[in-house]
């Protein structure tokens, strides 16, 4: 008996977590469509997301370029294939490090900044003078950010893809001694519109995830300055695990053959 | 009041938040331009019931009436409609910091369109006139403020639509005697040259005796007691005479845990 009682208990708060964000996720969505609508905010949300991650997520990108293209060396070397890795770090940036690492870096810059807001204004009662003043707060504060996320993420990962494979093509070339426009040119015709747009899809979804786990976790935080520390740890835990979780269904529901 | 129809009428308000029962059935009528000051205890749910009212709680049971109309469960449209007879002032000021000051007093009548964005200044600065602030505070944002200057631009905030009901929660708490005194004399002077009616929850009782035509208190979340703010000394309730005098000993018990 008393060993099943935590067992039920935790079962039971999962449950109502998995509802509670469920109807916060279908009434966010439904306030995206439905005005009105706040541009300058959308905006502003966009530019947070898009500009501002730039360095970090370009910072990221090529880097993981870089590493790809002197570990794939190092691995091929051993089968005299050292000419696919072109084609392997094209393939590896845009159809995966490039949408997951952008979402994880975001998920640390914007996620956890919005948690943190959202949550401050949780806690200060500014959530509630929204209500007060004939605002919305999941029209004002939410549905903007999830628009932002969505739009946002897809263009910055299109910019991170051509940063990572720039920085495989600097490892390449320079250190591994590949030709120049061998190098590109493996890079061009291995490469399929499939693999960028998938990979463009999969940033669209997590720049969801990240927004949804910002706002989620700060409109729900209590309880002053721990419960908002505690919103912001659990947004960034959050969205990561979504992130890598839902990389692989959608990577099944892609590539499954 | 008796026979005129109230303002807010609040019949067996009920509210509890898992076993914890807050609002047990509360009574209250405030009538059209009165001011009524709730005192009680820290936690006796006095918040809690400013929250029902303004529909930021669900409320448990019972029945909120304004202007005589049931407004317990009314669709989302109503509710905006009631809402904009409101204005409240929040016991932490919960100025947005991200808007200067004038955006803040001109947010709610933004966001209902009812004045240009290019307008919306002046009549912010209006706003702040008559809570005693000049028009450059309207640049600054909150955080540059003290706390009694943001307790002002709350106010003015608060007050900014017009409202037919302002709600006052804890309007003194956190200020210094001269400034919560400065405070109190604006919400008098506000509310009788609007003809507001004003529901006030404080348990600062220099504040209660200043604004208040009537005082009620809430102890145990129920009514306990009302009256004229004259009849306070006399009440002749143990619960309101050991509040009132400060007293450690009495009826009531101060619960140590909530």
């Amino acid at each position: 008996m008393n060993v099943l009682q935590p067992i039920g208990r935790i079962f039971l708060a999962f449950l109502a977590t998995v509802g509670r964000l469920t109807m916060f996720t279908g009434s966010a969505l439904s306030h995206c469509v439905r005005p009105p609508f706040y541009p300058r905010i959308i905006g502003r949300q966009m530019v947070e997301i898009g500009y501002y991650s730039l360095p970090v997520v370009g910072l990221t990108a090529i880097f993981a370029g870089m590493v790809l293209a002197l570990q794939s060396y190092t691995g091929f070397a051993r089968f005299s294939a050292e000419g696919a890795i072109a084609n392997v770090v094209v393939l590896s940036i845009t159809r995966e490090l490039g949408p997951v690492l952008a979402g994880l870096m975001v998920a640390g810059r914007v996620g956890a900044a919005m948690a943190a807001e959202i949550g401050t204004m949780r806690v200060t009662e500014q959530i509630d003078a929204l209500e007060t003043l004939s605002t919305n707060p999941m029209k004002y504060l939410v549905a903007p950010r999830l628009i932002a996320g969505l739009t946002m993420m897809p263009v910055l990962v299109f910019i991170a893809d051509i940063i990572g494979v720039f920085g495989g093509y600097v490892v390449g070339v320079y250190k591994l001694g590949f030709n120049a426009a061998n190098y590109l040119q493996r890079t061009y015709d291995f490469l399929e519109a499939e693999d960028v747009i998938s990979g463009l899809v999969k940033a669209s979804v997590f720049g969801f995830i990240v927004t949804l786990m910002g706002c989620y976790h700060g409109y729900h935080s209590k309880g002053g300055a721990q419960g908002v520390g505690t919103a912001t740890t659990y947004a960034v835990v959050s969205a990561s695990i979504l992130i890598l979780s839902s990389d692989y269904i959608l990577t099944e529901l892609f590539f499954a053959k | 009041m008796s026979d005129a129809q109230p303002k807010i009428r609040l019949r067996d308000l009920h509210k509890s938040f898992g076993d914890k029962v807050v609002l047990d059935g509360v009574d209250l009528d405030v009538g059209v331009g009165e001011s009524v000051v709730v005192i009680g205890g820290s936690g006796s749910g006095k918040s809690v019931m400013i929250k029902c009212i303004l529909a930021l709680l669900p409320v448990g049971g019972g029945s909120i009436q304004v202007d005589g109309e049931e407004v317990v469960g009314i669709g989302s449209k109503d509710r905006e409609r009631i809402n904009r007879k409101f204005g409240m002032l929040f016991q932490g000021s919960a100025l947005f910091d991200s808007l200067p000051v004038w955006e803040n007093v001109a947010f709610g009548l933004l966001a209902e369109k009812r004045v240009l964005r290019s307008e919306a200044r002046d009549v912010a600065v209006g706003k702040l006139a008559q809570v005693g602030l000049t028009p450059e505070v309207g640049d600054l944002y909150p955080a540059e403020l003290s706390g009694g200057m943001q307790k002002r631009v709350a106010l003015a905030r608060a007050i900014a639509a017009d409202p037919e009901i302002i709600f006052f929660d804890e309007p003194t708490t956190g200020l210094d005697p001269i400034m919560a005194d400065v405070i109190n004399d604006l919400i008098v002077k506000i509310t009788r040259e609007m003809g507001a009616t004003a529901l006030s929850i404080t348990h600062d009782l220099a504040s209660a005796r200043k604004i208040a035509h009537r005082i009620a208190m809430l102890y145990e979340g129920k009514i306990i007691w009302a009256g004229p703010t004259a009849d306070i000394d006399d009440s002749g309730n143990p619960y309101v005479d050991q509040f009132i005098n400060g007293r450690a000993e009495g009826p009531i018990e101060m619960a140590i845990r909530a």
